[in-house]
């Protein structure tokens, strides 16, 4: 064929004028999490829920310190006659010896501030599930990851593993560490850092079974890629979604175990305190000082409310619906 | 469908050996006296040891457990309820659990299930949103809170019920205890049930039935109800795991005498008493893993899909 130069004319080509340009509309393109963070803060109740959990972190963080007294202080207060031994003062400004001081929570039944104790006690429980829930995240995503990404043999033993562990019910777990650990805050985080990993694992696998056949994964193995590169670098930061509502649902999880792990007698020991042994000694004197159990019922509960609010937010806005568009 | 259930009873049988075996293993090696030593001498405790036969090899050991356990033997305890055998004291407690426990799941599949249908049924009205309240109740108040305040108001203030359970009036003193422990139960399955019947009310199969004139009950319990049950009995197993668990807050608090506070004793206790806690794992490990095997099963009998899958994993 002969090859013959093409002259263009006029209509082919038309040089924009500057009128033309602006008319043309431009969207700034909107990342996946700038997406996500839209939805998220779309959502009433997510919204609710992370000003109460912020909330409560905020008290956790300062209530000890705007209180005057220390969380492990017996308030003893001297009568015009007799010195009072302790002071049990129930919530609000109290009379008679405590005249002039302010319980907001009242007091223990060793006249130790309640308020005080209450956001002590929170701050414990929120570290034991910051903590345990975040090493767990680490442990149980590698996990996954590596099991579902390797496949074959190595899942094969991997889920062995994960089936046998998840055969385990916790209290078993529990019960067999009170036997070599001191009872404490050490038993509380080693039970869960053994039990919670697991549900971790098996979110993060099947997001990797999901991912690992698709192209930009064959492209970087033909590239010559390696496996854990891969693995950890290109595939994690698309399977992080999933994984953080995982751990949103873990850490009301957490909270609830060192409250019950406290309760039965296992978990913090006193003088500390945590949620779940302030609930534990409302209990002993609830007959007679029924107020000492309300303060730290209603921080569990409305963490309890605050981290699923926040969870369930967090899954509607990873994964929207077309309705709620 | 012979050979799936076998395939699955053998997996748990061997895992079950699998945890006993570790169980076993770890109660022995753990550092830690398995006597309460104050109260005991030295020769005392030599004594004790060789007549439990915690000085031969530890592989024989474990074989004499096993045949004992066999045979249904627990064998008996280091220092709680000194020398009663563990059998003796496991009938009264397991009893007593398993009553409270089982009216407890069936009140709350029951309500559960009520309230869930109700609220799909009355979408967007007032009992919807008194069933989206209440489950978000049941999640975020643990069940044993529940019992405390209802323990405080109808037996202390309002001394109606009794405030500590009374074996001999069963029925009446187990009102309490069962229906703050099937509360996340209830709700939960509220919850559930609610979302998976919206679900199938959406879908086209039922506009189908609707478009052909379906309506009223027979809709509902022909088309709806029977494709949003099937997920539902995924979430019963773990539910009634986590009873088993919560169980054990419950009993010490209303002092049931059941297998939950029979724990507490042994680990919360001044001494952690080792054969009681070793009968109760291996207990509490059987029961969790009979659970998911019954759902599991369960699960292949109504979805054929999930066999099938199983079983292609294997070829």
């Amino acid at each position: 064929m002969e090859n013959t130069t093409y002259v263009p004319v006029p209509g082919d080509f038309e040089l924009l004028t500057d009128r033309d340009i602006t008319t043309d509309k431009n969207f700034a393109s909107q990342s996946y999490w700038k997406g996500v963070a839209t939805h998220f803060f779309r959502n009433r109740r997510a919204v609710v829920g992370l000003v109460l959990v912020l909330t409560i972190i905020i008290l956790a963080i300062l209530g000890p310190m705007l209180s005057p007294y220390n969380y492990d202080q017996i308030i003893r207060a001297a009568d015009s006659e007799k010195v009072v031994a302790k002071g049990i003062a129930p919530p609000g400004t109290s009379e008679g010896p405590f005249a002039g001081m302010t319980f907001l929570f009242g007091t223990d039944d060793l006249g130790r501030d309640l308020w005080t104790r209450t956001w002590q006690g929170a701050r414990v429980s929120l570290i034991i599930a910051f903590v345990t829930i975040f090493i767990d995240m680490i442990i149980g995503m590698s996990y996954g990851l590596i099991s579902g990404y390797f496949g074959g043999m190595v899942d094969n033993v991997m889920q062995r593993i994960v089936e046998i562990a998840n055969s385990v019910p916790r209290l078993v777990i529990v019960s067999v560490l009170a036997i070599f650990m001191p009872k404490g805050m050490g038993l509380v985080i080693v039970a869960l850092l053994l039990t919670e990993w697991i549900g971790m694992s098996k979110i993060a696998r099947a997001e990797m079974l999901k991912m690992k056949e698709q192209e930009y994964v064959l492209a970087s193995r033909t590239l010559g890629a390696k496996s854990l590169h891969i693995i950890f670098k290109q595939i994690l930061p698309n399977t992080i979604g999933p994984i953080i509502t995982q751990m949103m649902f873990s850490i009301p999880t957490a909270i609830f175990t060192e409250a019950f792990l406290s309760f039965v007698g296992v978990g913090i020991m006193l003088p500390q305190c945590s949620i779940g042994s302030l609930i534990s000694t409302g209990f002993n004197n609830i007959t007679t000082l029924p107020y000492q159990i309300l303060s730290p019922i209603a921080v569990l509960a409305l963490q309890m409310l605050g981290f699923n609010f926040i969870g369930d937010g967090f899954r509607e806005a990873l994964a929207p619906k077309l309705e709620d568009m | 469908m012979a050979k799936y259930i076998l395939k699955r009873v053998g997996l748990a049988l061997i895992t079950l050996f699998l945890i006993i075996f570790i169980l076993f293993v770890l109660v022995r090696i753990m550092p830690g006296n398995p006597f309460p030593s104050e109260r005991m001498s030295a020769e005392q405790i030599v004594n004790k040891r060789a007549e439990m036969g915690l000085d031969d090899p530890i592989l024989v050991q474990f074989g004499r457990y096993f045949i004992n356990l066999l045979h249904g033997d627990f064998g008996k305890g280091t220092s709680l309820y000194y020398g009663a055998p563990i059998n003796t004291v496991l009938s009264t407690c397991i009893s007593n659990s398993f009553r409270i426990g089982g009216i407890a799941i069936l009140e709350g599949t029951a309500v559960g299930l009520l309230l869930g249908i109700t609220a799909a049924l009355n979408r967007g009205k007032f009992l919807d949103g008194f069933c989206t309240v209440f489950s978000i109740l049941g999640v975020c108040v643990p069940g044993y809170v529940f019992l405390i305040f209802l323990q405080y108001f109808f037996a202390y203030k309002i001394p109606f019920f009794p405030y500590f359970f009374d074996p001999n009036r069963f029925v009446f003193s187990s009102i309490l205890p069962s229906l703050s422990l099937s509360l996340f139960t209830m709700s939960t399955v509220a919850r559930f049930t609610r979302n998976e019947m919206v679900e199938v009310m959406d879908s086209d199969y039922v506009r189908l039935a609707e478009s052909k004139g379906m309506t009223g009950s027979l809709l509902v319990r022909k088309h709806i109800l029977r494709n949003a049950l099937i997920p539902i009995v995924t979430v019963l197993g773990p539910l009634i795991v986590d009873l088993l668990t919560g169980a054990l807050v419950v009993e010490k608090i209303y002092g049931i005498n059941g297998i939950g506070k029979l724990m507490v004793d042994a680990i919360a206790g001044e001494g952690v008493d080792y054969n009681y806690v070793l009968a109760l794992g291996i207990l509490y490990s059987a029961l969790y893993i009979g659970i998911m095997l019954v759902v599991d099963i369960l699960y292949g009998i109504i979805d054929p899909r999930i066999r099938v899958s199983a079983s292609g994993e294997e070829g």
